[in-house]
């Protein structure tokens, strides 16, 4: 009998613990993503969500306008008073130039934007880039408070208008029901400059992004049938873009409709939203309006957001 | 949509430049005040070049105690953020399950909702959970809203890195930690370092939240805050504006050119 030799698998190298760990997950996907996932899903429950439960579940809690004090006991009063008159002021004043802030930057950002991928090439193209984003991630608050340095009484633009001799000009729009003021700095136009000025970017970016994706050719298409500039503009360039109007949108709106601190240092007396919300919690303590009123500009951004998908928006994002 | 035959109408360049400038209007305001020699007001023309109001700003004991605040805040928020916003963007790139989509957006939330919900959500848990307000709680918030920044980040790199290049490591024996410190971590280091730096400025300049989780805690943005509803100290309030600017703007330009050209990340055969 002949002992065959058997033929031999050369033994597998002998793996060490995290190599056979790393083999085990290989082969559980579920139980790698677990191990990924679960530390930042932790915390976003925890910190996050959770906290955001409690701002919904204080909202029904009950204050108690004598004692100053937040007790447990579960109501609906806070809702009701979101409904008074007064409150209905505040949001209005706060939609209002919500949507203000939103067409202006529209209007200023669509023809940057189009330079920017039209005209700019090579270095320009970086350089203009950067230039729309270094003042987008540049503190907030040092530049409101570059424009209250601006706007303030002997400051550059009360400078420029002398010079331009427009000092007239100034105090008639001063005058104005819905743009004036004592003075710029505590006046509605100073305020709407200010916000425009801060969530311009945000309007840009989205609408450069969409410009970026019109195909040239429909451009050569539209004048090679006819159309001048403003017709292709018109026909062609603006409907396709348009999504991009409205993703940038979201963001000036949304932006301007939660800010409390541009409206307490520019403009005249005279809650937003923010501020109210502020105010509510801060300086009187009652957490449960403060939270029934975040409902609102929650709310009204859903709304928002719901008409932007129907526009386009999130694909243009 | 490019033409390169054209050249752009006057008023198109004006109004593109004009925006430009718009836009470094007030930049430029905070950089020539810096210089002012003026000791209250913000009359223009300045009043004439000085240096002296930096030693000033810099020898103050309130300004530099929020810029180490702020500092160290940034520093452990971004730390955070990093882990945070790595794990998810490595859990979430190249799988489809159920409830992904809900993640993202969760992800996305903090920095999508108004910074005042954020804050007061964040202030009404702590006030419940009767955890007092300070550095901790400031840092809880401001990792939160980081992350997206660092996901962003990432997973943009981990989409164009391709998995193979992992598997391949994993059956020539390195072991876990191997492969990330060999094979992944080179490929998106780069991703890291620009979302650590956006994190970074993000933090650092924070306001609206912070102003809720701060307590008596004064970060260098809640001092400009205070400077700007009872202005005392202005010619201080401009040097600290400049230096705040400065702060977040160089990390924000190294983020610009560390992500610059990306596209063609090595060993990416996709």
């Amino acid at each position: 009998m002949m002992t065959a030799s058997l033929p031999v698998t050369p033994a597998a190298p002998a793996l060490g613990l995290w190599q056979r760990l790393g083999v085990a997950l290989y082969r559980r996907p579920g139980l790698q993503l677990g191990l990924l996932l679960g530390l930042p899903l932790l915390w976003f429950l925890v910190v996050y969500i959770g906290s955001l439960a409690t701002l919904l579940a204080q909202s029904f809690f009950t204050f108690d306008d004598f004692t100053m004090e937040v007790s447990r006991e579960l109501t609906l009063a806070n809702y009701r008073q979101l409904l008074q008159p007064a409150n209905f002021d505040v949001v209005l004043r706060t939609l209002l130039m919500a949507s203000a802030v939103s067409l202006a930057s529209a209007v200023l950002a669509f023809p940057l934007a189009y330079y920017m991928v039209r005209y700019a090439r090579g270095w320009k193209k970086g350089f203009f880039y950067v230039a729309v984003m270094l003042p987008m991630w540049a503190s907030y608050i040092v530049k409101v408070y570059a424009w209250t340095v601006l706007l303030a009484k002997d400051g550059m633009v009360y400078w420029a208008y002398q010079h331009l001799g427009l000092g007239g000009v100034m105090d008639w729009l001063m005058t104005l029901p819905l743009l004036g003021g004592n003075s710029l700095t505590t006046s509605h136009l100073g305020r709407f400059a200010v916000f425009t000025y801060i969530w311009l970017p945000f309007m840009i970016l989205p609408v450069q992004a969409a410009l970026e994706r019109v195909p040239a050719n429909l451009l050569q298409a539209s004048s090679d049938l006819g159309a001048n500039g403003a017709q292709t503009f018109r026909h062609v360039i603006l409907p396709l873009a348009f999504p991009g109007v409205v993703a940038g949108s979201i963001f000036t709106f949304s932006l301007t409709l939660g800010d409390y601190i541009i409206p307490q240092i520019i403009g005249p007396s005279g809650l937003f939203i923010g501020s109210m919300v502020y105010t509510m919690q801060g300086s009187i303590g009652n957490m449960p309006l403060a939270a029934a009123f975040t409902v609102v500009p929650v709310v009204i951004i859903a709304l928002y957001l719901t008409g932007a998908r129907k526009l386009g928006a999130f694909d243009a994002l | 949509m490019h033409s390169d035959q054209d050249r752009a109408p006057l008023w198109l360049r004006l109004l593109a430049y004009g925006g430009i400038g718009f836009l470094f209007l007030p930049i430029a305001v905070i950089i020539i005040y810096a210089f002012n020699a003026e000791s209250a007001g913000y009359s223009f023309p300045p009043k004439g070049f000085t240096l002296a109001w930096f030693p000033a700003a810099f020898a103050r004991n309130d300004v530099m105690q929020a810029i180490g605040l702020s500092l160290q805040l940034a520093l452990l928020a971004t730390v955070l953020a990093l882990v945070l916003g790595t794990l998810a963007a490595a859990a979430l790139y190249r799988r489809e399950f159920f409830g992904k989509d809900a993640i993202t957006m969760m992800l996305i939330l903090p920095i999508a909702l108004p910074g005042i919900i954020t804050g007061i959500a964040l202030l009404s848990a702590f006030r419940l959970a009767d955890i007092p307000s300070g550095f901790w709680t400031i840092a809880v918030g401001h990792a939160t809203f980081c992350v997206v920044v660092i996901y962003n980040n990432v997973v943009a790199r981990f989409r164009r890195l391709s998995y193979s290049l992992v598997e391949a490591s994993q059956d020539l024996g390195a072991d876990m930690f191997q492969t990330f410190r060999y094979v992944v971590l080179p490929q998106i280091a780069t991703a890291l370092l620009a979302g650590g730096m956006l994190a970074f400025a993000l933090s650092f300049d924070e306001i609206i939240v912070t102003t809720f989780t701060a307590g008596n805690e004064v970060t260098l943005p809640i001092w400009m805050l205070n400077q700007l509803t009872r202005p005392r100290d202005v010619p201080i309030t401009n040097v600290v504006a400049m230096t705040v600017m400065l702060i977040t703007a160089l990390p924000i330009l190294a983020a610009y050119y560390l992500t610059r050209g990306t596209e063609d990340t090595a060993g990416s055969g996709k």
